[in-house]
């Protein structure tokens, strides 16, 4: 039996350590806590002021967010909402997708599910790889992106950067950015605003995971005694054989 | 096979414990379940109050809104129509209301929070048809004695302007009020407010 | 006086329907061998996983549409407006991964102890199908979603239909029911994904069962306990399925459920493995994604059928890598059943079939590279190498002489022959001397107690908790006031 809970426990702290995948493609893992609700608010604020604009986040509502983030009715029409949106309604953007791919050539996806889809560690990256680049008809381009058709939104926030070169294989690659104007924010404070609107994406992901972590450990406790209990039955029963 | 002696009372002890400890589980289980059949988030969001902008509301003016998939009414009632609805008393199955649905601020003889406004669900007691709002006074279908109400056009039920049902007409009960509340003298929201 | 009316309830029914006769023959007086070792668990669990995923997927059927338009978005409505919906989503989709897990565990099971060998053979038939089912099920189940991944893992497959000389182009269109896979296809799947394929898995799990019953279960030392009997025709080596097995069923139950629970509340998306992050995307049958590839079950037979070069070459080695399972009952020569007696051709033709199933699986996730391809080949071999070179080398076999009566569930190292065995025991010894060893056992057995010591502190003070809230609560005394009085009435 101990041997079991031994490999038992193996088993779980080997399943408990963080997948690797981001790490081979590149890009450094993001740490976020989404229960940090108040960076979760931070970000929702960042979001409605700097990408609402463009990009809905359609699988959500506004009451789930009042709810999830304990805030009032008149906090929510303050900080998130803007028009004559109701408190059941999902987070459109006024932005049209039609509209959309006439502007850019494609219409800016909905985010909903990016922090699932494309992984934090990825938005992460790209929100903070933008670069100028006089070739691209918005005169930016994106390290992890290479030709989106998205404006860098924080410019103003960030500053800009500019591309380190390198020849790799034979080919002039973009391999590392500077920062050659700052912006508003300093680094640090630019990095914290991202980390919070990435807190904010990787709660709309999943607004669930608010109740099921929290809830995890009491179904596993239960289970645990369960077992315990089962098993001192097995042990009481087969002690007659031999 | 039997080596030892068989302590049944540990027996029963543990297969009791394990028994009470796994129908407990199974019912904690059973709880999302269950729970996944009521309203979701979206029928919540669709069946949300309504709000109702009633400062352009004419005396004798009715207005109907949708709210959770069902007709409501909302009508400024002229003063005459007040007036008159005491005198209906002896016509009516349950002039005082003591058998239909509504909410305590309309457990009144005019069934409204105020008397101007009346705010009913437009469905007929009777089997769901919607009644037809009929305030002209002695009209031909409707004969002599009728004096303004709602008339239902599936199996000829009528109700009087607060609602209330005539006797000798299929429909049992009164019209129900929904719970609503005043946001302010020119706004109710439907959907919101005490129930019965 | 209750203890009557449940005699007199039972012989009602059992005047009407067999139950009684049912439930011996089943359960109390059906002889199981006493030494069944964890490798014996996986049948029942499978069990209880399919149970799981029917009662999941019923619910979920409540909310979903199987509409081209509307799939993607009604499984996140589950996910975020039905209350509860993303529990019953991740029970479904962790389920699924795990029935995997413990069907080839089970399977493995079968292969090492022979169970799939006389008189098993229909049994282990019968599995097969099951097996077939269930990959039939969980693809079709994958589509439902209509992600990036659903789309194109089902255009891929399907299209490998086309290999088929002749037929296959139409084939792959009456599948689809469409030119490419559309909402015909989703729907379809809907259908047959929810009641066909269900239904017959239950109508084959009932045949498996039975199946069982009439030859009885194997064992890991592959011997017939019916051998040996004693005055009352009862096995030496039996004992009865009830309360013995069900009892010690339930403790695989509890581990399981603890395993299956982690993972639904901590780790749903199974580290990119059991939901794939592409799948988050809705389907776009304009964008092809960078890598396609199947969910990770499937994979080894991904890998088969990417290592032959040509399609119909691709597709038939992959059939034939899953017909050729059908066959082994008749494959293998060898008349001893479990590996435990079996030569040592068997063991290392195992070990590497094995390291095979396991390479394949992990390749088939991986991108197409030369290297990729080669040791895809390189383990492709070793796959077949298990089914097709088994004629030859099991009849070269020399067995160990078999034991008349059943030996322990796990043999003790001490035990066992041969030089690897030996070796080890030699290697266990020495580590069982060392100090390391020790410190470890003497910090498990007080890390054990102090876990107990916190799992009754804990149950105590749950207890002292619930006394106090139900002390307060009126309802809860009125209840006792009127069961006492219920109480004294029966007396």
């Amino acid at each position: 039996m101990k041997k079991i809970m031994a490999f038992l426990a193996l088993i779980l702290v080997a399943l408990s350590a963080p997948g690797q995948a981001s790490e081979s493609a590149g890009l450094s893992p993001v740490e976020l806590d989404v229960f940090d609700l108040a960076a979760v608010r931070r970000g929702a604020t960042v979001y409605a002021n700097y990408c609402s604009g463009c990009h809905s986040l359609s699988r959500i509502r506004y009451s789930r967010i009042q709810k999830d983030l304990n805030l009032t009715e008149t906090d929510m029409r303050n900080e998130f909402m803007l028009g004559d949106v109701r408190i059941h309604d999902t987070l459109k953007s006024a932005l049209s997708p039609v509209d959309g791919e006439s502007m850019f050539g494609v219409a800016p996806p909905d985010l909903s599910l990016i922090a699932r889809s494309r992984g934090v560690d990825w938005v992460y990256a790209y929100l903070k790889g933008f670069y100028a680049d006089p070739s691209r008809p918005l005169g930016v381009n994106n390290i992890v992106a290479e030709n989106i058709a998205m404006p860098n939104v924080f410019w103003g926030l960030q500053g800009i950067q500019e591309p380190i070169r390198s020849q790799v294989h034979g080919e002039s690659v973009v391999t590392g950015l500077k920062l050659v104007k700052p912006g508003s924010q300093t680094v640090t404070a630019f990095d914290q605003t991202v980390r919070d609107l990435l807190t904010f994406l990787a709660y709309v992901a999943e607004p669930a995971q608010l109740q099921r972590l929290p809830l995890g450990k009491y179904v596993l406790f239960f289970l645990l005694v369960l077992t315990v209990v089962f098993y001192r039955l097995k042990k009481e029963y087969w002690k007659e054989l031999h | 096979m039997t080596s030892e002696v068989v302590d049944n009372d540990k027996r029963r002890f543990l297969t009791q414990t394990a028994t009470v400890i796994g129908a407990a589980g199974a019912g904690l289980a059973a709880i999302p379940f269950i729970y996944s059949m009521r309203p979701s988030a979206r029928a919540e969001a669709l069946g949300a109050p309504v709000e109702v902008d009633i400062s352009k509301l004419e005396p004798g003016q009715l207005v109907r809104v949708l709210w959770r998939g069902k007709p409501v009414w909302v009508l400024r009632r002229p003063e005459e129509a007040l007036t008159l609805l005491p005198k209906l008393d002896n016509q009516l199955l349950d002039p005082r209301s003591e058998d239909s649905v509504q909410p305590d601020s309309s457990r009144n003889p005019h069934r409204s929070i105020k008397p101007g406004v009346f705010v009913a669900l437009g469905v007929c007691t009777h089997l769901g048809c919607s009644p037809s709002y009929r305030p002209e006074v002695a009209p031909a279908d409707l004969g002599a004695d009728w004096q303004g109400g709602f008339f239902c056009p599936c199996h000829g039920s009528r109700f009087d302007l607060a609602g209330r049902v005539y006797k000798g007409v299929p429909a049992p009960s009164n019209l129900e009020i929904p719970p609503y509340r005043y946001v302010s003298d020119a706004r109710i929201v439907i959907g919101e407010g005490d129930k019965g | 006086m209750a203890n009557e009316k449940t005699k007199a309830f039972l012989a009602w029914l059992d005047a009407r329907l067999p139950v009684i006769a049912f439930w011996e023959s089943q359960l109390t007086r059906y002889y199981v061998p006493k030494n069944f070792n964890l490798l014996y668990f996986f049948g029942s669990l499978a069990l209880l996983v399919l149970v799981n995923q029917i009662l999941t997927g019923i619910f979920l059927a409540m909310h979903y549409k199987p509409d081209a338009l509307l799939a993607f978005d009604s499984v996140e409505y589950i996910m975020r407006d039905v209350q509860w919906g993303w529990l019953l989503r991740y029970m479904h989709s962790v389920g699924a991964s795990m029935f995997f897990i413990v069907i080839y565990l089970h399977m493995f099971r079968g292969i090492f102890y022979g169970s799939f060998k006389q008189p098993r053979e229909l049994l282990w038939l019968f599995g097969m199908v099951i097996f077939l089912l269930l990959m039939a099920e969980a693809f079709m189940g994958y589509l439902l979603p209509w992600g990036q991944m659903s789309y194109w893992g089902a255009q891929v497959i399907i299209s490998l239909f086309g290999a088929i000389p002749v037929i296959g182009e139409d084939l792959a269109t009456w599948i689809r029911g469409d030119f490419v896979v559309a909402d015909a296809t989703l729907n379809r799947f809907f259908a047959l994904h929810v009641i066909a394929v269900p239904l017959a898995i239950l109508m084959l799990v009932v045949l498996h069962l039975a199946a069982l019953r009439t030859v009885g279960s194997g064992n890991p030392d592959g011997i017939d306990i019916k051998k040996l009997k004693d005055a009352s025709g009862i096995p030496l080596d039996g004992i009865p399925f009830h309360p013995y097995y069900t009892v010690k069923d339930l403790v695989a139950v509890g581990i399981f459920l603890f395993l299956f629970a982690f993972m639904v509340f901590y780790h749903p998306e199974g580290g990119g493995y059991f939901l794939e992050a592409p799948n988050f995307e809705p389907a776009n049958p304009l964008k092809t994604p960078e890598h396609i590839q199947p969910v990770w079950y499937f994979t080894p037979f991904y890998s088969i059928l990417r290592a032959i070069p040509s399609k119909l070459g691709g597709v038939l080695a992959m059939g034939l890598s899953i017909v050729l399972l059908f066959f082994l009952p008749w494959l293998d020569r060898c008349p001893v059943r479990s590996v435990r007696y079996r030569g040592y051709e068997f063991k290392i033709a195992l070990a590497l079939f094995v390291v095979s199933f396991i390479g394949l699986g992990i390749l088939g996730g991986k991108p197409v590279t030369p290297d990729n391809t080669f040791w895809a080949r390189v383990f492709s071999l070793g796959y077949f190498g298990f089914f097709l070179l088994m004629p030859w080398y099991s009849q070269r076999e020399v067995t160990l002489p078999l034991p008349e009566r059943l030996r322990a569930p796990v043999l003790p190292l001490e035990e066992r022959e041969g030089w690897f065995w030996q070796t080890l025991a030699r290697l266990w010894r020495s580590i069982q001397a060392s100090e390391a060893y020790r410190s470890t056992c003497v910090w498990m057995e007080a890390t054990w107690q102090r876990i107990q010591a916190w799992l009754c502190l804990q149950l105590q003070r749950l207890w002292i908790q619930i006394n106090q809230r139900l002390s307060a609560s009126d309802k809860y005394q009125s209840l006792r006031a009127w069961l006492k009085t219920v109480r004294g009435k029966q007396e």
